[in-house]
């Protein structure tokens, strides 16, 4: 049976994560690469590295590490974060990605999807979303929540898989960072209307919230950062309790 | 041991080479006829849509070299369907290998299929210390059935060859190189046959 995927997202910068992090047992916390493995030992079932670099030397940078962590890790991870061109997305994977994620450059380039499918496969194109609820539309937003668009999330997650996209990574603006549970009844309109996997992301306080965005939410994967980060929850014990609910995990 | 990985410009090969490297070994990449001929074991990848990386095999004139290898072969994805005798993405003929073709999910399932599911039935030395149920990962929208060459099935809308082999040929439709312990058992066991 296909399992639920619990995912951890790493935030980098410089090619080194961001987030304060609760790894005791790490010799250095701000390598992205002995973090992921750490990850990959405990369960995780893929991973997220969403750069934030603005130097003119992100590229280099993000190629590099994404070539580290292939090198080590033995689990699919996701790159995103300022990828704007089929040349971006053909170094990242020629260093070994297995899929790379698209936000804004998508909603302001819709037809970057399309070459993108063509050229790599629908299985390596994530499209991130991001939205909030504005007088009852749920409407995107661009560069990290912060710009609103007049794009309504439900028509434009059809477009995006219309176009080919082989996954929809969809972020609550007004779930994210409450620690209050996932935007579950969105969640499983998404996943009941397109016929591609959903990664919920945004809102995870607790065990319970995993269950219920996979429950309620119909959500196919769950993305999360600081519960795990901070070490909230082990992911193991995570995929146990899911586990008990019978929700499908790898465990 | 000499190991060659057919480079054709379909796929994510540098994913397999590191795996390799993992288990101690070094792969070559390789699109050289005589090289892939003289490799001790070929693994042969793919990634991305059927026709091109069909075309772009035929380009090269390996589709006629590697029907023809005597070693063991490791197709692995697409590298699997393209082993089969046709494939429903962009109407495909493949290399013909095995005999049965590639078909795609319905939409009763999501499509593609991503992430981890079992495998079950194991039928080669090439799962040996593998368990049934073990997980294993993948991405794919179009799938082979089951048919007398399959050596492992998963279950998704229905089940279906998660692996086959015929002679010295093998494929998978999951990725070892991104299955974790389980996948790493499967590409030393590859190594070992």
């Amino acid at each position: 049976m296909l399992t639920k995927r619990i995912i951890p997202c790493l935030d980098i910068k410089d090619g080194r994560t961001v987030k304060g992090i609760n790894f005791l047992d790490l010799r250095d916390a701000g390598d992205p690469v002995e973090l992921a493995e750490a990850y990959a030992n405990e369960g995780a079932d893929e991973l997220v590295f969403l750069d934030i670099s603005a130097t003119e030397e992100r590229r280099k940078t993000l190629a590099n590490l994404v070539k580290r962590v292939a090198e080590k890790v033995n689990i699919p991870f996701t790159v995103g974060g300022g990828i704007s061109s089929v040349e971006d997305v053909d170094i990242l994977l020629h260093n070994g990605a297995d899929k790379v994620s698209i936000n804004s450059s998508a909603v302001k380039n819709p037809d970057l999807i399309n070459e993108l499918v063509a050229k790599f496969g629908s299985q390596c194109i994530v499209v991130a979303i991001d939205a909030k609820r504005i007088d009852g539309m749920w409407k995107v937003h661009l560069v990290g929540g912060k710009v609103p668009t007049d794009l309504e999330l439900f028509q434009w997650a059809k477009e995006v898989e219309e176009r080919g996209a082989g996954e929809i990574l969809f972020t609550s603006m007004d779930h994210d960072g409450t620690k209050n549970g996932f935007a579950n009844e969105t969640l499983a309109r998404l996943s009941t209307e397109l016929n591609i996997p959903i990664i919920a992301s945004g809102g995870a306080g607790n065990m319970e919230h995993f269950i219920d965005t996979f429950n309620e939410g119909k959500a196919d994967a769950a993305l999360a950062a600081s519960v795990f980060h901070f070490k909230e929850m082990e992911i193991r014990d995570l995929k146990k309790k899911l586990q008990d609910h019978g929700i499908p995990v790898r465990l | 041991m000499k190991l060659v990985i057919v480079n054709y410009g379909a796929g994510n090969i540098q994913s397999i080479k590191f795996a390799f490297k993992r288990l101690g070994y070094d792969a070559v990449l390789s699109d050289k006829a005589g090289e892939i001929q003289n490799a001790d074991r070929v693994i042969f990848p793919g990634v991305g849509e059927a026709s091109s990386a069909m075309n772009k095999l035929m380009a090269s004139g390996l589709d006629q070299i590697i029907p023809n290898l005597k070693q063991p072969v490791l197709g692995i994805c697409l590298g699997m369907q393209l082993m089969c005798h046709s494939t429903e993405e962009g109407n495909t003929l493949g290399m013909g290998i095995f005999n049965t073709d590639v078909i795609k999910f319905s939409k009763k399932v999501k499509v593609p299929q991503i992430g981890w599911n079992q495998i079950t039935n194991l039928k080669s030395n090439l799962f040996k210390d593998v368990k049934e149920n073990d997980h294993i990962y993948l991405v794919h929208s179009y799938y082979a059935p089951i048919c007398s060459e399959t050596i492992a099935i998963s279950n998704y809308e229905m089940p279906y060859s998660s692996a086959l082999q015929k002679n010295n040929f093998y494929g998978v439709q999951f990725h070892p190189e991104k299955s974790s312990k389980v996948g790493a058992r499967i590409l030393r066991n590859f190594l070992e046959l």
